[in-house]
C-alpha cells in the first residue's frame, strides 16, 4: 500500500577504486598495524589508558558513540514498520546497512579493547553471567541485535545472489525480527546511559542522573533520524543523485519532536536535582556542557520553520549538530565528566585515534562497495556515471 | 499511503505496551545492602600508623607481586598508588611545615590504600561475568581473573579506585586486596595486619572492629590505653597466656575457628586525637574495612560517600526496566503485533506482488 510508487532499490554501480576507496584502505591498513602491537604487548602499548581512565575513546567514541550513530536503522523501522509510514520505505535499507555497520563495528571494537577477550565467552555462559550488571544487558542485547540486523538486511544479499526461496522464508518471519529489532536498540541504548548510574559521584552531577536511560533512548532515536538526514544528503551528493527532500522534511519534523521532549528532560531533570548551579562554574564540564546544550538547541532554531526543513543544506547542518550534540553528551559522561579522583590524565594517543579511524573507514569503505554492488539505494533514472 | 488511523494504532500500541510494563512490575527499590552478620575486614588507626610500610611489603610477599619501582635507582619497591600489582600501599599526607603527626594544618598523616571489601560493592554489581564476587559469609570481595574478560567496568566503577588493571601485559589481569583470602585456609589472616608493628591495621570481624573502633573513639586523647595487635578476637574469645599458644610454640600450631592461635600482643600507648567518624560505618552501606583518623577523612584521599550505594540505585533502574524481562517482553509483543500487520500490508501490496519490501 505505502510504497507502490517507489522505485525498486538496485546497485548504484561504477568503479569501487578513487580517492576516497584508497584512503579507507590506508586507514584500514594502518589499524590492523595498530591492532597486531595492542595484542602482543597489551593495552599499555598502543593507549594512554590508565587506572583513572580505565575507558578511553575505543569505548566512549567507538561503542557508545559509534552505535548511537548506528541507530538510524532502528529509527526508521520503527517510523516505516511500527508507526506504518511507508512513504519512507526507500530510506530502511542505506539506513539498515549503515546500521549494520556500525554496530558489528561496534562489536569488534569493543573486542579490541578487552584485556581479556578470551574469556568473552563468559558473556553468554549460564553460570558465569550477572543479570545485575548494567554491561551485561548491554553486551547481550547488542550481540543479539548485530544478527537481527544481518537477518533483516539478508534479502538485500538473497535479491543480489537470485536466492528468491531463501528471501520468501525469511520474508514470512520478517514482522518478528523488525520487532526485535526496535525493542533490541531500545533496551541496549538506554542502558548504555545506565551504565554510568553505578559510577555514582564520580560522574559530574550534569550527567549523573537516575533518568539517563530515558535520555540516552530519546538522543539515540533522534541521532538516528539525524544520521539518515545526514547520510541521505552525503551519499545524493557523492553518488550525483537527486536529494530525497520529499522524504527528508517531513523526517526532521519528527526528528524535532523527538528532540523537542528530550530538552525538556534534560532541563528538567539537571533543574529538578539542582544540578544547575554547576553548570555556571568555571569549569570545562560546564563549558562541554553548554556546548552540548548548544548543538541541541540550534536545530530547533534552524529548522524549525516548516520552510527551512525544505533546504537540503539546512537539514544536513541540523543532522550534523544532532549527531555532534548526542555524541557530545555520551563524551562528557563517560569521559570530560568523569573524575575518579587523583592524579590521572587521559589524553588519547595517534594509535588510539588511528584505530577509530580505522573503524570508521570500514564503515565507509563497505557502504560505498555494497550500495554499489548491491540493490540497496532506490533505482534512479539518471545512473552514476563514475 | 500509511494511513492517519495505521499511524495512530502504533502509537497506541507502544504506548500500552509501555504502560503495561511499568504496571506489570511495580516499581521497586533494591535497597542498599549491609555487610553479612561474619563479615571479615580490617580496621585501620591512622593515628596509630608510622608510615613503615611493613604492610606494604607484607602484602607483596603474600600475593606474590613484583616490585614497582618510581626512583631512579630502582633499589627499592616504590610504587606511588595501588596497581595492577600494589594491593596496599601507605599513603602520606602533607601540609605546611608538617610539625606533627596527625594534624591538617602544618603536619602530616597516613593512609592506608586498600579495597574497602564494601557492603554493597559497584564492582560486583558492574562486573558482567561474575569474575568479581562478594562471599556470603565473609563478605571478602574476591577476583577469579578465569572469567574477567578484562572490560575494567570495575576499575571504573569502584568509587575507591581500588580494582586496578594490568595494562602493560597482552594478558593483563585485575588486581586488589582479597583480604588474603588464599590464606585463610592455613589458618592465616590478611599479610597486612599479621606484621603492623603498632597494630594500625588489625584483621578481624567487622562487628568486632567497629565495637574497638567505638571504643577507640571514647578514649580520651593522650590516656594512657590499651591496643590490641594482629588478629582482633571476638570479646567472648580469650587469648591464651605468651607461653600456651601456637606461635613459635612447641611444634603444635593451635587453632581456633579455622585461624591459628597467637600470644596477645596488645601494648599501652596514648591514645591519638580523633575525628568523631569511623570511615566505612555507614558509607555506601558500609565496608568491612574500617578507618579512623585524625585528620580529614577527605584529604586523606578517602572520598565523601552517601549512606546508599551506587550499586543499589543501579539495580532499581536494570529491574523496574528489565526485571524477569516482562517489559521487554511486553513492548516485544506489541511491537511484533502492530509489525505483522503493517509488513503484511507490504507483502500484499498488488503491483509489487510483495516481492521487494519486506526486509
Amino acid at each position: 500500500m505505502s510504497n507502490n510508487h517507489h522505485a525498486a532499490p538496485a546497485p548504484v554501480g561504477g568503479g569501487l577504486v578513487n580517492i576516497v576507496t584508497l584512503s579507507c584502505g590506508v586507514l584500514i591498513a594502518l589499524m590492523a598495524a595498530i591492532l597486531m602491537v595492542r595484542f602482543l604487548f597489551g593495552l599499555g602499548a598502543v593507549t594512554a589508558l590508565n587506572d583513572g581512565y580505565p575507558w578511553g575513546i575505543w569505548i566512549a567514541v567507538d561503542v557508545v558513540i559509534g552505535s548511537a550513530f548506528a541507530c538510524g536503522g532502528f529509527s526508521v523501522a520503527m517510523l516505516v514498520y511500527i508507526f506504518n509510514k511507508g512513504e519512507y520505505h526507500p530510506l530502511v535499507r542505506p539506513a539498515l546497512l549503515a546500521s549494520l555497520f556500525g554496530y558489528t563495528l561496534a562489536g569488534a571494537g569493543v573486542m579490541f579493547d578487552l584485556g581479556r577477550w578470551w574469556n568473552v565467552w563468559n558473556m553468554f555462559w549460564p553460570t558465569s553471567i550477572n543479570p545485575n550488571s548494567v554491561m551485561f544487558e548491554v553486551a547481550v542485547c547488542i550481540s543479539l541485535y548485530i544478527v537481527v540486523m544481518w537477518i533483516e538486511f539478508s534479502p538485500v544479499v538473497f535479491e543480489k545472489l537470485g536466492k528468491d526461496d531463501a528471501r520468501r522464508k525469511v520474508g514470512k518471519a520478517m514482522f518478528f525480527v523488525i520487532a526485535l529489532g526496535t525493542v533490541l536498540p531500545m533496551m541496549h541504548q538506554s542502558s548504555l546511559g545506565t551504565l554510568l548510574v553505578v559510577l555514582g559521584g564520580q560522574v559530574h552531577p550534569l550527567w549523573q542522573t537516575p533518568v539517563l536511560p530515558l535520555l540516552y533512548l530519546l538522543s539515540a532515536i533522534f541521532m538516528g533520524y539525524a544520521v539518515v538526514l545526514f547520510e541521505s544528503c552525503l551519499t545524493s551528493t557523492a553518488y550525483r543523485r537527486k536529494i530525497e527532500t520529499h522524504m527528508l522534511t517531513p523526517i526532521a519534523k519528527i526528528m524535532l519532536g523527538i528532540l523537542a521532549v528530550f530538552i525538556v528532560v534534560r532541563i528538567g531533570d539537571v533543574i529538578a536535582r539542582g544540578a544547575l548551579p554547576r553548570a555556571f562554574q568555571p569549569s570545562v564540564q560546564a563549558l562541554m556542557f553548554w556546548l552540548e546544550m548548544a548543538c541541541f538547541i540550534a536545530p530547533l532554531i534552524l529548522i524549525g520553520a516548516e520552510a527551512n526543513r525544505r533546504n537540503p543544506a539546512k537539514l544536513f547542518l541540523a543532522g550534523v549538530l544532532l549527531m555532534l550534540g548526542g555524541a557530545l553528551m555520551r563524551l562528557n559522561g563517560f569521559l570530560i565528566g568523569y573524575e575518579t579522583g587523583g592524579d590521572f590524565n587521559y589524553f588519547p594517543t595517534l594509535a588510539e585515534v588511528l584505530v577509530t579511524a580505522g573503524m570508521f573507514a570500514v564503515e565507509v569503505l563497505g557502504y560505498i562497495i555494497i550500495t554499489r554492488r548491491f540493490p540497496v539505494l532506490p533505482r534512479e533514472n539518471a545512473q552514476a556515471t563514475h | 499511503m500509511g494511513t492517519r488511523r495505521d499511524f495512530l494504532k502504533g502509537v497506541l500500541a507502544s504506548g500500552a505496551a509501555a504502560t503495561a510494563g511499568v504496571v506489570a512490575v511495580p516499581v521497586q527499590a533494591r535497597e542498599t545492602r549491609s555487610r553479612p552478620p561474619e563479615a571479615l575486614g580490617l580496621l585501620y588507626d591512622s593515628t596509630l600508623c608510622v608510615g613503615c610500610k611493613a604492610c606494604v611489603a607484607a602484602c607483596k610477599t603474600a600475593n606474590e607481586n613484583p616490585a614497582e619501582f618510581s626512583t631512579v635507582d630502582h633499589l627499592w619497591d616504590t610504587p606511588l598508588d595501588t596497581s595492577g600489582y600494589t594491593f596496599n600501599l601507605i599513603k602520606m599526607y602533607r601540609n605546611g611545615t608538617m610539625d606533627a603527626k596527625d594534624q591538617e594544618v602544618n603536619g602530616f598523616a597516613f593512609m592506608k590504600t586498600s579495597c574497602m571489601h564494601c557492603a554493597d560493592p559497584s564492582c560486583v554489581s558492574a562486573c558482567p561475568v561474575s569474575a568479581m564476587t562478594k562471599d556470603p559469609v565473609t563478605g571478602v570481595v574476591g577476583y577469579n581473573p578465569d572469567k574477567c574478560i578484562g572490560c575494567r567496568y570495575c576499575v571504573v566503577a569502584c568509587p575507591f579506585g581500588i580494582p586496578k588493571y594490568q595494562y602493560d601485559s597482552p594478558t593483563g589481569r585485575i588486581g586488589k586486596c582479597e583480604l588474603c583470602r588464599h590464606r585463610h585456609k592455613d589458618g592465616h589472616y590478611s599479610a597486612c595486619a599479621a606484621v603492623c608493628p603498632p597494630g594500625a591495621t588489625l584483621f578481624g570481624k567487622t562487628s568486632d572492629l567497629l565495637a574497638e573502633a567505638r571504643r577507640r573513639l571514647a578514649m580520651k586523647p593522650g590516656e594512657m590505653n590499651r591496643f590490641p595487635r594482629g588478629h582482633l578476637l571476638s570479646a567472648q574469645e580469650k587469648t591464651l597466656p605468651a607461653k600456651d599458644n601456637g606461635k613459635g610454640q612447641g611444634t603444635q600450631m593451635r587453632t581456633r575457628a579455622g585461624w591459628l592461635d597467637e600470644p596477645d600482643q596488645s601494648y599501652e600507648t596514648p591514645a591519638g586525637k580523633y575525628l568523631q567518624h569511623v570511615y566505612g560505618e555507614k558509607e555506601y552501606g558500609g565496608t568491612q574495612v574500617l578507618k579512623l583518623s585524625g585528620v580529614n577523612f577527605e584529604k586523606l584521599g578517602m572520598p565523601n560517600l552517601p549512606p546508599d550505594a551506587a550499586a543499589a540505585m543501579s539495580e532499581t533502574i536494570q529491574h523496574n526496566l528489565y526485571g524477569n524481562l516482562i517489559m521487554p517482553f511486553a513492548v516485544l509483543g506489541a511491537m511484533t503485533w502492530v509489525a505483522r500487520k503493517n509488513v503484511k500490508s507490504d507483502e500484499d501490496s498488488p503491483e509489487q506482488g510483495g516481492k521487494d519490501h519486506v526486509q
